[in-house]
């Protein structure tokens, strides 16, 4: 497993405030092989968020170059970094962000709405996603109607369903309470040991990043060089 | 796509109140929309209903001198001419002042000849013929009123002084819808006789003559040399087809017509407002959510369809009811305004018209929200709290 997944090379990004320009990332060097989890931890503002949508491509960088799978991001248009996003990018955000309109099941099959998948595959797809994260009984229920932790959980069935390259989630477990947060990262390690999925975390929680295999730290938009390995 | 069309079907039953309250006013503006252009096409439907080969020749000072009998030889004489007829424009009033419908004295024989289209079956029209107190009214006229054939219709006299009455003799139906069924007819020689004892010098006078021509590529022509024959003589006399002839009267009233006609596009502009709200508070509360399908992987294109069949789902649907609700309400304002607008039918292009501007309704509305959606930033999106 040293097959090398993602590689960023002197990654700076600022934002602008008015005609203030604020440095939030500054000559980032990372990279992450196939079939890693790593944790990206640091402070509130450090910009783990930020580097972590530059990998995922959907912010771009001001310099730098970031290589996914052998492509360049940076230099893809919007269209096509869409379509990128839709193969190889799975995400899960702290606030599930489901579709309150569409059922458990319809969030999950949402994805593959891109993909030319029939009718007849997308539901194999998703009824096999839902199997896998435990929710096959809760596919005709609402967002509103589940739990904070099940919400994750459809949101995570929702970014595996079309088997991308690798699984990006920024505190997945920010906004729920110890025991469905247990259950998140278990799912987490699942997918990473058992179906090898490569999965990146931004997390604030120590015990989250305890279940990676690597914690990397961002502090003023700088990565410390130390690697905490955990196994 | 189709699962697409499902999210915005979704999307737009989202809010049950703020989208029924829109569908509401869409349906009433269309509806409202669709009846003002019945109006408007109305007042122009005596000039739809006229013939290319029937010509009008009147006084030339105005309508309300009339010209010598004498002149209808003379017009017979003209080159393209195949025959003439004339018609007095009576005005009484029937009962009330408020019961007001056309009355013409026609030369019958003639009159009848020139217009195929008021179709009155054999018997009654020998009957009419023979009966020198006789009339005839169109089909619409008779039903607003209870006539039936052998009824005595009294009438009063504005312009030809005292009290008339007449035997209904006939009821003519229209050869088709734009046929005005709502005229009464009777004889000229009644009216003229009657004149010569009440008032000498006012009788053997005609109002218009009707000049029926065979090629109507030469209208014009025609039409120039009638009014030369009469030229320099004491009534000068103004021949035109019956087309401009009829838009002659709707012209008086054009202010009125183009109040309408600016109103109905301001219904449809109102309505568009709401709608274009409608969907941008949508759009606002769903920052969020758009900012996930961007990230999910669906490109500003999705988007715009996404957003553009949701906007299209409320205005066509509402729209749809709207237009189903024209012709009750057409019917409703008919029955109310009685044989004010002899011919009020609810044109084909008008519901064309109404759904195009439903059209429209659902393509503006859509535009700011579908770009915001498509150019926005997806990180800024998601940061956004929907
Ligand atoms: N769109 C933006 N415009 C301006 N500044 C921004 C923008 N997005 C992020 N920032 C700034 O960049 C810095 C890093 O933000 P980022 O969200 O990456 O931090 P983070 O490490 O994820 O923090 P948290 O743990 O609170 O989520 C912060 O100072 C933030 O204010
Ligand atoms: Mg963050």
């Amino acid at each position: 497993m040293t097959n090398p997944i993602v590689e960023i090379r002197n990654l700076s990004k600022s934002y602008r405030r008015g005609d203030q320009i604020i440095p939030v990332l500054t000559d980032i060097s990372l990279t992450i092989d196939e079939g890693d989890f790593l944790a990206l931890m640091g402070p509130s503002g450090s910009g783990k968020s930020t580097l972590m949508n530059l990998i995922a491509g959907i912010d771009t960088p001001d310099s730098g170059s970031i290589r996914v799978a052998g492509v360049d991001i940076a230099a893809l248009s919007e269209s096509a970094l869409a379509a990128w996003r839709a193969n190889h990018i799975g995400f899960v955000f702290q606030f599930y962000n489901l579709m309150p309109v569409l059922t458990a099941y319809e969030n999950v099959e949402l994805p593959l709405l891109l993909t030319a998948l029939s009718r007849r595959e997308r539901k194999e797809r998703a009824e096999l996603v839902l199997d896998l994260v435990g929710l096959t009984d809760r596919m005709d229920h609402y967002p509103s109607q589940l739990s904070g932790g099940q919400q994750q959980r459809v949101a995570i069935a929702r970014a595996l369903v079309a088997d991308p390259t690798m699984i990006v989630a920024d505190e997945p477990t920010g906004d729920l309470d110890r025991v469905s947060a247990e259950e998140i990262l278990a799912l987490a390690e699942r997918l990473n040991m058992e179906l090898g999925k490569t999965i990146i975390m931004v997390t604030h929680d120590q015990r989250a990043a305890a279940k990676a295999h690597c914690i990397r730290h961002l502090d003023k938009g700088v990565l410390d060089e130390v690697v905490e390995t955990m196994d | 796509m189709l699962g697409l069309f499902r999210l915005a079907v979704r999307n737009a039953l989202r809010h049950k109140l703020r989208t029924g309250l829109t569908v509401l006013g869409i349906i009433v503006a269309t509806m409202a929309f669709g009846l003002l252009r019945t109006v408007v096409d109305a007042w122009y439907a005596g000039a739809d209903a006229t013939s290319a080969n029937r010509l009008v020749t009147r006084n030339a000072i105005s309508l309300m001198f009339d010209l010598p009998l004498s002149y209808r030889n003379k017009i017979r004489q003209a080159e393209g001419v195949e025959s003439v007829s004339y018609a007095n424009w009576f005005g009484g009033i029937y009962i009330d002042e408020k019961n007001f419908f056309p009355q013409f004295a026609i030369d019958a024989a003639s009159y009848l000849d020139l217009y195929p289209e008021y179709i009155l079956s054999e018997e009654e029209k020998r009957a009419f013929m023979r009966d020198r107190q006789g009339a005839i009214a169109g089909r619409k006229l008779a039903e607003e009123y209870g006539w039936k054939v052998g009824d005595i219709i009294p009438i009063r006299g504005t312009i030809y002084a005292g009290n008339w009455s007449f035997v209904l003799r006939g009821i003519y139906r229209g050869a088709d819808k734009k046929t005005d069924q709502t005229q009464f007819f009777f004889h000229w020689d009644n009216l003229n006789e009657t004149v010569k004892k009440r008032e000498p010098n006012r009788a053997d006078k005609v109002g218009v003559y009707i000049v029926s021509i065979r090629d109507s590529g030469r209208a014009a022509e025609i039409s120039k040399e009638i009014d030369a024959v009469f030229a320099n003589s004491l009534a000068e006399t103004l021949t035109e087809t019956e087309k401009a002839f009829q838009l002659g009267f709707v012209a008086m009233t054009e202010a009125i017509v183009i109040a309408i006609e600016i109103v109905s596009i301001v219904i449809i502009g109102i309505i568009m407002a709401v709608m274009a709200n409608t969907m941008a508070m949508s759009a606002r509360e769903r920052v969020r959510e758009y900012a996930t399908m961007k990230a999910l992987g669906f490109g500003p294109r999705h988007l715009v369809v996404l957003i553009f069949a949701e906007s299209l789902t409320i205005s066509l649907s509402a729209a749809l009811a709207g237009i189903a609700l024209i012709f009750p309400a057409a019917d409703f304002f008919a029955s109310k305004v009685g044989t004010l607008f002899p011919v009020f039918n609810v044109s084909e292009q008008t519901l064309w018209m109404a759904f195009a501007a439903a059209t429209c309704i659902g393509v503006v509305a859509a535009v700011f929200p579908a770009w915001r959606a498509a150019t926005g930033s997806i990180t800024k999106g998601l940061g956004s709290i929907g």
